[in-house]
């Protein structure tokens, strides 16, 4: 978790490019298929980003592990909808409120196809942020409160300071000799205990963050411009075309339907 | 101080964040996208089977908001420290990616909100603890339904609604209620107004 | 050079008949203070936990809060003016050096002040390479700051305040709780910054030897919140030297002496460990590269020191011991005495015989800390043992004497002092009386008082025939107690 918080900043293109628009990209794909449910749209979607994903800038080892929780999700929202989804057509099984049908085996379908458009790129852009430039973009780009984004970012540093804690207060229970039994009650414990100490924390945070003068009315400068270049508008673009040549795919072939069948 | 300017300075005090308001909103959704993330796993395969009722352990998602806005007492609490929250996971790896998550916090941010800016942000007592759980639940329910399982019945999603309503309800009403009332002997929150209170 | 453009001028403090009460409180934390302090002066502020010495420069830097924070009276100014509205002028560094670190690489973590201070770009990079050269600090501008040790990190802090350019310098324990190396390299770059831009510093420490070449004033303050003494260094500590050591400053010349005891005559070994290899990473044999192979002996009435540089894995190992984290190879066996039945492995024991065997009190108390009162948390212990009530009664208020504690004995834990949460957590471990005693830096920030109050109950113990081991990079507590040294010179990366 430690490279995390801060991504290194290596050449590869896609790695280097503002957060924001990142994020407008992923967002750009999954409003726009968030309007339908069909094959059509979703395959062709995830068709052409498994094509440009490779060049995301993230390594095999890394797309894997970060995409394993989508590669999960996606079949099993897929098993949500072949037991629960509307029925239509021949019915294979009815078992209490379950009903497999034809329908719903198609919905199904289109549904594993659809959150692994929507989520794979979203995953893989993200994979790379790193969390100061994102601020940075978010204050200086779509101008959100400086403070809030910036002490939120403040906040973040706390993070491997709770993993640590998290792990030393799991074994302080063991040393107090109530870590044999009651993993509910402990695991209640240990999160309350852990949000004592980090709010003690973040008061001291909030303090010397003060003294450096945050917070106040002065004008603040930004010592790294957050900039909104090509490179940001060809993603932008790109993730637009990529929409709506699926969409335009589904319209034609007369599978978009507004919400789903 | 007199009495006249005592009150116009309590009706400032509402509205301001001040820094520590702001990093501790914060910290708290740091801290609790560390909870969550503890508590994700386990739950995915199982809940895939179930009728729409695996929402009822959902309601640990909603805690951020409600706990900051109990313990900040600001408005926007809840909405912010969703946000952070969502950041906390999107960064950590989660199924969604980042503005898929990020959407979610919004939308489980202002059900909270909403709940709070109906009393005007001068209730925090357990009821409305657990109404804002409970719309910030039903937000997050629906967002689910839109993007993840759009497919399914009408009856599924009322099931899957009213879990998730009572799960916020719960896991993020009267858990964050019941938090806050532990941390203040702790003496963690004395510089916020929820640290002093006595009732509520 | 003492002034110029790229200096700001030296500030002036001024205090009269001031004080600051905390909301919710009755008492006042200060108390009718007059202090003036010319610019350029150096102070050292002294005096016992409680004076008010940390209200004093959180106020003088603009951070106590407004009106719903707390009641002042009389006047504070920094150059004339009211605290807050000189903020940025005023450096603050605190004594936890990671609630410091705001910024995820170091350059934007000393940049961060200057852009609140809107300072243009190009300036802000040229004062953050500057501030990062005088304080000694030789890494790149993009090194994680989490990477960095703890006397790195406040020497950060003290780049952070000091790309402000601000005339007046607080240091509020900076070394409290970072390692002796790291001690004098802070104790250094305070001294050069100090040199170089001739601002106004007040300092509070209690360990006052390194800092004595440093000021020039020594200022103390009673435990009520009173002035008690103001002048030179030396006069000072002369005329109040032990008023200060009873305080808990460690005052050169009066240092806490511990009288050594006799041992037990039996001293069978207890703990052992043979090839016992350690990896970074708890439980994960991937992480990182493993110490080579170590022999261990605890032994009854023994007092076992392991001791090394940073990342040496003194705490792994300590926690290795205590059966609390798995070797990475080897083994650590309880020898027959200590087993009496259960796993000879400690790390298989059950959490519940752990409890009579092996106490491990932790490097942060706070982590121990399970109820919400120091009574209750001296209980747990046997009660978890299911003694019988009048039991756990006799022995609790037993430790709460012994430690100390007995005006504490309903105090939630998180609210006690440094001092009483060390006293409290090593109290809750031995109220099962375990034959082994694993510590994580004991006597880690802690001040006189409370350092000799542990050498001599480590003493004690050891007198009657416990074993204790003790991780730490405290040479004086090492000599204290004529420990067996362990040390670790490998580094685990």
């Amino acid at each position: 978790m430690t490279a995390v918080v801060a991504a290194r900043r290596s050449g590869l293109g896609a790695i280097s490019i503002n957060p924001v628009a990142k994020i407008a990209a992923a967002l750009v794909i999954a409003l726009t298929l968030a309007f339908s449910l069909d094959v059509v749209s979703a395959s062709v979607a995830l068709a052409l980003e498994l094509v440009l994903l490779p060049f995301a800038g993230l390594s095999w080892g890394a797309f894997w592990r970060r995409t394993a929780a989508v590669w999960i999700a996606a079949p099993l929202a897929g098993l949500t909808v072949v037991l629960y989804g509307r029925p239509s057509g021949q019915v294979f099984v009815t078992w209490w409120f379950v009903q497999v049908s034809e329908g719903s085996l198609h919905l199904a379908l289109a549904t594993l196809l659809r959150v692994l458009a929507i989520a794979l790129p979203a995953v893989v852009l993200f994979a790379t942020v790193d969390a100061t430039a994102l601020a940075d973009g978010l204050a200086q780009l779509l101008h959100l409160p400086a403070r809030f984004v910036l002490g939120a970012l403040a906040a973040l540093r706390l993070l491997g300071l709770m993993r640590d804690d998290w792990r030393a207060l799991a074994l302080a229970r063991r040393a107090r000799g109530v870590g044999d039994r009651g993993r509910l009650r402990r695991f209640a414990g240990l999160a309350f205990a852990l949000f004592v100490l980090s709010i003690r924390r973040g008061t001291a945070l909030a303090t010397a963050m003060e003294a450096r003068g945050f917070g106040g009315s002065t004008a603040r400068s930004w010592a790294r411009p957050s900039r909104f270049g090509a490179r940001e508008v060809l993603l932008i673009v790109v993730a637009g075309a990529i929409a709506a040549v699926a969409v335009t795919a589904a319209v034609v072939t007369g599978q978009w339907v507004l919400g789903g069948r | 101080m007199t009495a006249t300017s005592a009150l116009a300075s309590r009706a400032k005090i509402v509205w301001r964040w001040r820094v520590v308001d702001i990093v501790v909103a914060a910290v708290i959704g740091v801290a609790a996208g560390v909870i969550y993330w503890a508590w994700q796993f386990p739950a995915a395969g199982f809940a895939a089977i179930l009728p729409g009722v695996q929402s009822l352990g959902y309601g640990l998602w909603l805690l951020a908001g409600v706990l900051a806005a109990l313990i900040v007492r600001k408005p926007g609490a809840a909405l912010f420290a969703e946000l952070v929250a969502a950041l906390v996971e999107a960064l950590v790896g989660n199924a969604w990616g980042g503005p898929i998550t990020f959407l979610y916090g919004i939308v489980e941010g202002i059900g909270a909100e909403i709940v709070f800016a109906i009393f005007l942000y001068a209730s925090w007592r357990l009821v409305t603890a657990m109404l804002a759980g409970a719309v910030s639940g039903i937000g997050g329910g629906i967002l689910d339904i839109v993007l993840y399982t759009p497919g399914v019945t009408a009856g599924y999603v009322a099931v899957y609604l009213v879990c998730f309503a009572i799960s916020g309800a719960l896991l993020a009403g009267l858990v964050g209620w019941l938090i806050v009332r532990a941390l203040r002997p702790t003496g963690a929150l004395n510089r916020f107004a929820s640290g002093r209170q006595r009732a509520v | 050079m003492r002034s110029g453009p790229d200096v700001s001028p030296p500030a002036a403090v001024r205090a009269r008949g001031w004080g600051w009460r905390h909301a919710g409180r009755r008492a006042w934390a200060l108390l009718d203070l007059d202090l003036a302090v010319e610019p350029g002066e150096r102070v050292l502020l002294l005096g016992p936990s409680g004076a008010g010495k940390s209200t004093l420069l959180a106020a003088l830097a603009g951070v106590l809060g407004g009106d719903d924070d707390g009641d002042s009276s009389g006047i504070l100014t920094v150059d004339g003016r009211d605290p807050r509205a000189a903020r940025g002028s005023v450096g603050l560094v605190l004594q936890d050096p990671d609630s410091q670190v705001i910024m995820s690489r170091v350059g934007d973590d000393v940049a961060f002040g200057c852009e609140n201070l809107g300072v243009p770009r190009d300036e802000l990079w040229a004062r953050v390479r500057e501030a990062l050269e005088l304080v000694g600090l030789d890494v790149p501008l993009d090194h994680p700051t989490e990477a960095l040790s703890g006397g790195q990190k406040q020497r950060l802090a003290l780049a952070g305040a000091l790309a402000m350019r601000p005339g007046l310098l607080l240091l509020d324990e900076p070394t409290a709780n970072i390692d002796p190396d790291g001690v004098l390299e802070v104790r250094d770059a305070v001294g050069a910054v100090l040199a170089r831009t001739g601002a106004t510093a007040i300092i509070v420490e209690h360990r006052v030897e390194a800092w004595l070449d440093v000021v020039d004033r020594v200022v103390v303050l009673g435990s009520d919140g009173t002035l008690m003494a103001d002048g030179e260094p030396r006069a000072v500590l002369a005329a109040h030297g032990d008023a200060l050591a009873a305080a808990g400053v460690w005052v050169p010349g009066r240092e806490p002496r511990i009288a050594r005891r006799d041992g037990p005559a039996e001293r069978p070994a207890l703990l052992t460990a043979e090839g016992l290899s350690l990896a970074r990473v708890p439980g994960s044999p991937l992480a990182a590269t493993v110490s080579s192979p170590l022999e261990v002996r605890v032994a009854a009435g023994e007092v076992l020191a392991l001791t090394g540089p940073n990342g040496s894995g003194k705490t792994t190992l300590a926690l290795t011991l205590g059966g609390l984290l798995a070797p990475f190879a080897g083994e650590v066996r309880a020898e027959p005495p200590l087993a009496a039945g259960a796993d000879p492995h400690p790390i298989r024991m059950r959490s519940r015989e752990l409890l009579t065997r092996i106490g491990t009190v932790f490097q942060t108390p706070e982590h121990q800390f399970l109820t919400s009162t120091a009574r209750e948390e001296l209980a747990l212990g046997p009660r978890t043992l299911r003694l019988d009530p009048a039991v756990v009664d006799q022995r609790v208020d037993e430790l709460l004497d012994r430690l100390g504690l007995d005006a504490l004995a309903d105090a939630n834990p998180f609210t006690l002092s440094g001092g009483q949460k060390r006293r409290l957590s090593v109290g809750a471990v031995l109220a099962t009386r375990p034959r082994v005693l694993v510590l994580d830096e004991p006597t880690f920030g802690q001040d006189a008082v409370t350092w000799a109050a542990l050498v001599e109950l480590l003493e004690e113990l050891r007198s009657v025939g416990s074993a204790v081991v003790a991780a730490t990079h405290d040479p004086r507590f090492v000599a204290a107690l004529g420990a067996d040294e362990l040390a670790l010179s490998a580094v685990l990366a």
